[in-house]
């Protein structure tokens, strides 16, 4: 059956109760009548053939680029960077579309008897991946043959002999980027295009940089400006990528870009029902609801975790492009919208989010509350063209447990920030007058990085800049069912039912608001008239 | 203790979603039921192990003493089969809904549980009991036989590369007076296409036991049938799928005339090419009906009354 496009539903008195998200559980919530909810549209057919897709791309790039054989021969350094852990969302079922693409290239490379191959995971300031995590990504035969000699290696932005700094853009920015990768005759890089953000110059600029660079886009006026991420044109967070990409290319780092896409089949079978609209729910739909959320109401939430953290989405690769940086993102970002555009007719006053147990920065961890806010607000708000779904002053009302909890190892920096820049300010632009430069130098965190599993200590504050659009935007944030200590301390207001919330919010915004509720999964990116 | 029926009744009305289906909203249209019979229904269950095991534990223990008992059964020409390689195609005349689980019954074991049956996606898959009844039972597989079909056609020929043997009536549908329809050409276009042969058949005497005119159960009557297997034919060098069908539909009357003569008379009539034709006489339609044989005598009243 071909897949439907999304749908934006009027709430009526015949509308079954809306599914929400909420961590690691769901709910099933009730809307006022007149209510709007945004279905994203069904997932698109994925390629019949993955390795044949691959290939075409590689040896039809697109751009000014010559195809792949073309630019390989013996005695050349070739750099192999690849997305992190943080893609795709939930991580795929193997084969992972990187050990697809990576595979194809470095058939490409033995065949010009290519020597020099170096595989560079790009983490920027995320934290390092684990073996497993890196044989799910790459595949055991990748891994097998590069991670025992040492050629399969994990950025690392705090080591300075690995680092070269090409030059400062035309507003000042600098921009230091990976030595390996930079001083390469080619840098391959494979991206997880899941939203229309990722990849472009992004992928080198920020993937492969360090703080000293990335602290010029990510930062709290920048963030504000980029209106939304999604947008490539209304974001300058794309254009200082943009600026520090052509400066990347303008000092002779040669960049074979691949982007690929991916469906938006996010769940196993087990969980349809997650992306089924709730009037078409079939008896096994709804068979699988009750019983999986019963067990889950007997299940402690680290089990719970542990068993969410466990799934492989059945994505399916779509689309890939590969050649010229500029000419590929263009039509992986078409792609993008074609999967998960939908368009919607003005703003509203509320939007409501059920917010689910996972995130880019907490792939087999914790959601802890910094990750919630930006998750909701940094992402789910985020996900629009034109105009923020909400209006200028309305409110926001997320649906998550949102625990006061933190993985130790992946976010330690996370716990201090919580506990002693919150509780003193929420406002991004004080955090980052104040506290920003003492987390990201600090040499605990600095050495938890380079040698743990840990987000860079400035990790948390970037996740709090990511809800500075929202922040700025929105005259309250309210979130349904969370620890209420955690969620004050961000300034936020608890609510204990998504009811009580709406009679917070019509504090706001008035007694009958508009309210529009964003159905995920999968992802859907609204185009707001 | 009992519980009323209406009680039960109130509980069941008072449940809500998603312990009750889900009500539908108004600004919603509702599409049309996505339905997944006729051809789009998906039998490769029906071939799975199990189920084998469980259609000729049926087939062989129920559908077989049934069909014996309201239909007693001579079968002859089951020599041609014994050094025919299997899969074939076997192409009957067809007359009545007992024609498929008494050819069923009758053929030789290796051929009985590795046969599927072309039925018609419109009739017999037209509602998901009935698919699934079908599928089970007869190991049906849902065929066009409104017009030529590749999807039909792709699938009867890929269960033939796999091994499994074929029934199909060529005329596509039961007979509407007792005489046969013009053969037509899949059974041919299968054989062509896959290079198996076809061994003609000919059923007599179901339309006595159930007629066409009957719904089942209602005018079963017993009655004696003959089951008369041919040579396999296979096209010939240049033969095109129409003229080995009416070759086909040739063979099958060779066979009906010699149930109703003897080896040699129809041996002889056919190598002349005067066998009396499958489709009766060109005439008015009493004229017809008066040329089919006749229905036998009542006999000695039988316990049960079938």
């Amino acid at each position: 059956m071909t897949p439907r496009p999304g749908l934006v539903l009027e709430v009526d008195r015949s509308t079954p109760p809306t599914l929400f998200w909420h961590g690691e559980r769901f709910v099933l919530e009730r809307l006022p009548e007149g209510s709007r909810v945004l279905y994203p549209p069904e997932p698109l057919t994925a390629a019949e053939d993955p390795v044949g897709t691959i290939r075409h791309a590689l040896l039809h790039p697109v751009g000014d680029a010559q195809p792949l054989p073309a630019l390989l021969r013996a005695g050349m350094r070739l750099t192999i960077c690849f997305d992190d852990v943080s893609l795709p969302l939930p991580p795929m079922e193997a084969p992972d579309v990187r050990q697809l693409v990576i595979e194809q290239v470095l058939d490409m490379a033995a065949q010009a008897a290519v020597d020099d191959v170096v595989l560079v995971a790009a983490l920027a300031l995320h934290r390092r991946m684990t073996e497993a995590e890196l044989r799910h990504a790459l595949g055991d035969r990748i891994y097998d043959a590069f991670a025992p000699h040492g050629l399969l290696t994990q950025h690392d932005a705090e080591d300075p002999d690995n680092m070269v700094h090409l030059g400062t853009t035309d507003k000042g920015e600098d921009v230091e980027i990976n030595k390996r990768a930079a001083t390469s005759d080619l840098l391959v890089y494979v991206n997880i295009n899941l939203v229309a953000m990722d990849g472009g110059h992004k992928s080198v600029a920020t993937g492969l940089a360090s703080y000293r660079s990335l602290r010029h886009h990510h930062n709290p006026r920048t963030m504000v400006h980029s209106r939304s991420f999604m947008d490539a044109p209304a974001s300058e967070l794309h254009s200082s990528n943009w600026r520090m990409g052509r400066l990347i290319a303008e000092s002779g780092v040669q960049i074979f870009q691949i982007e690929t896409t991916l469906n938006t089949d996010t769940f196993p079978h087990q969980f349809g029902f997650l992306q089924r609209r709730e009037w078409e729910w079939r008896l096994k739909d709804r068979a699988g609801y009750l019983g999986v959320s019963a067990a889950l109401d007997r299940t402690p939430s680290r089990v719970a975790r542990q068993i969410f953290h466990s799934i492989r989405a059945p994505h399916r690769l779509r689309t890939v492009h590969a050649g010229e940086v500029e000419a590929v993102h263009a039509l992986t970002t078409a792609d993008i919208w074609r999967q998960q555009g939908l368009e919607v007719e003005g703003q509203t006053d509320v939007l409501t989010m059920g917010l689910p147990y996972i995130c880019p920065y907490n792939v087999n961890s914790i959601m802890n509350p910094i990750l919630v806010a930006c998750l909701g607000l940094g992402y789910f708000f985020n996900l629009y063209r034109g105009k923020p779904l909400v209006r200028q002053g309305g409110v926001a009302i997320m649906h998550h447990p949102t625990p006061w909890e933190f993985h130790p190892g992946h976010h330690p920096s996370y716990i201090d920030f919580f506990e002693e820049v919150l509780s003193e300010t929420t406002d991004p632009v004080e955090i980052a007058k104040t506290f920003e430069e003492s987390y990201a130098t600090d040499p605990w965190y600095v050495h938890l990085y380079r040698t743990g599993h840990a987000y860079h200590g400035v990790h948390p504050f970037y996740m709090w800049y990511w809800c500075a659009h929202a922040l700025d935007h929105l005259g309250r944030v309210i979130v349904v069912g969370g620890d209420p200590a955690a969620v004050r301390r961000m300034g936020f207001s608890p609510a204990s039912s998504l009811d009580d919330a709406l009679e917070m919010a019509s504090d706001v915004v008035g007694g009958s608001p508009t309210i529009t509720h964003l159905h995920t999964p999968p992802l859907l990116m609204a185009d707001v008239r | 203790m009992t519980v009323p029926l209406t009680s039960v009744r109130r509980v069941a009305s008072n449940l809500r979603f998603p312990l009750a289906k889900p009500t539908w909203p108004i600004g919603v249209p509702r599409p049309a039921p996505e339905r997944r019979v006729g051809l789009d229904y998906d039998h490769e269950w029906s071939r799975r192990y199990p189920v084998r095991l469980a259609r000729a534990v049926v087939l062989d223990n129920l559908t077989l003493p049934i069909a014996r008992a309201v239909a007693p059964t001579t079968v002859r020409g089951a020599e041609h089969l014994r050094h025919v390689p299997s899969p074939v195609i076997f192409a009957a005349n067809h007359a009545s809904h007992l024609d498929t689980p008494l050819l069923l019954t009758t053929l030789p074991t290796r051929f009985r549980h590795r046969t599927v049956v072309a039925a018609a996606a419109d009739y017999f898959f037209d509602r998901s009991w009935k698919a699934v009844l079908w599928s089970f039972s007869l190991a049906a597989i849902p065929i066009d036989r409104s017009r030529v079909n590749r999807r039909s056609a792709d699938v009867a020929a890929e269960l033939l590369e796999e091994g499994w043997s074929l029934l199909i009536y060529p005329e596509g549908g039961r007979s509407p007076d007792g005489w046969a329809q013009p053969f037509r050409g899949g059974a041919a276009y299968l054989s062509r296409r896959t290079g198996i042969p076809v061994v003609p058949v000919h059923v007599q005497g179901t339309r006595h036991v159930l007629p066409k005119s009957a719904g089942a159960g209602r005018r079963l009557r017993r009655s004696p049938v003959s089951v008369l297997f041919g040579a396999p034919l296979t096209p010939d060098e240049g033969e095109d799928a129409r003229r080995f069908a009416a070759r086909i539909e040739a063979a099958v009357a060779v066979l009906a005339d010699e149930v109703a003569t003897d080896w040699w008379t129809a041996r002889r009539r056919g190598m002349s090419g005067i066998t009396p034709s499958l489709r009766g006489p060109d005439a008015a339609a009493w004229r017809r009906s008066w040329a089919l044989d006749r229905p036998p005598e009542p006999g000695r009243a039988t316990w049960p009354r079938l």
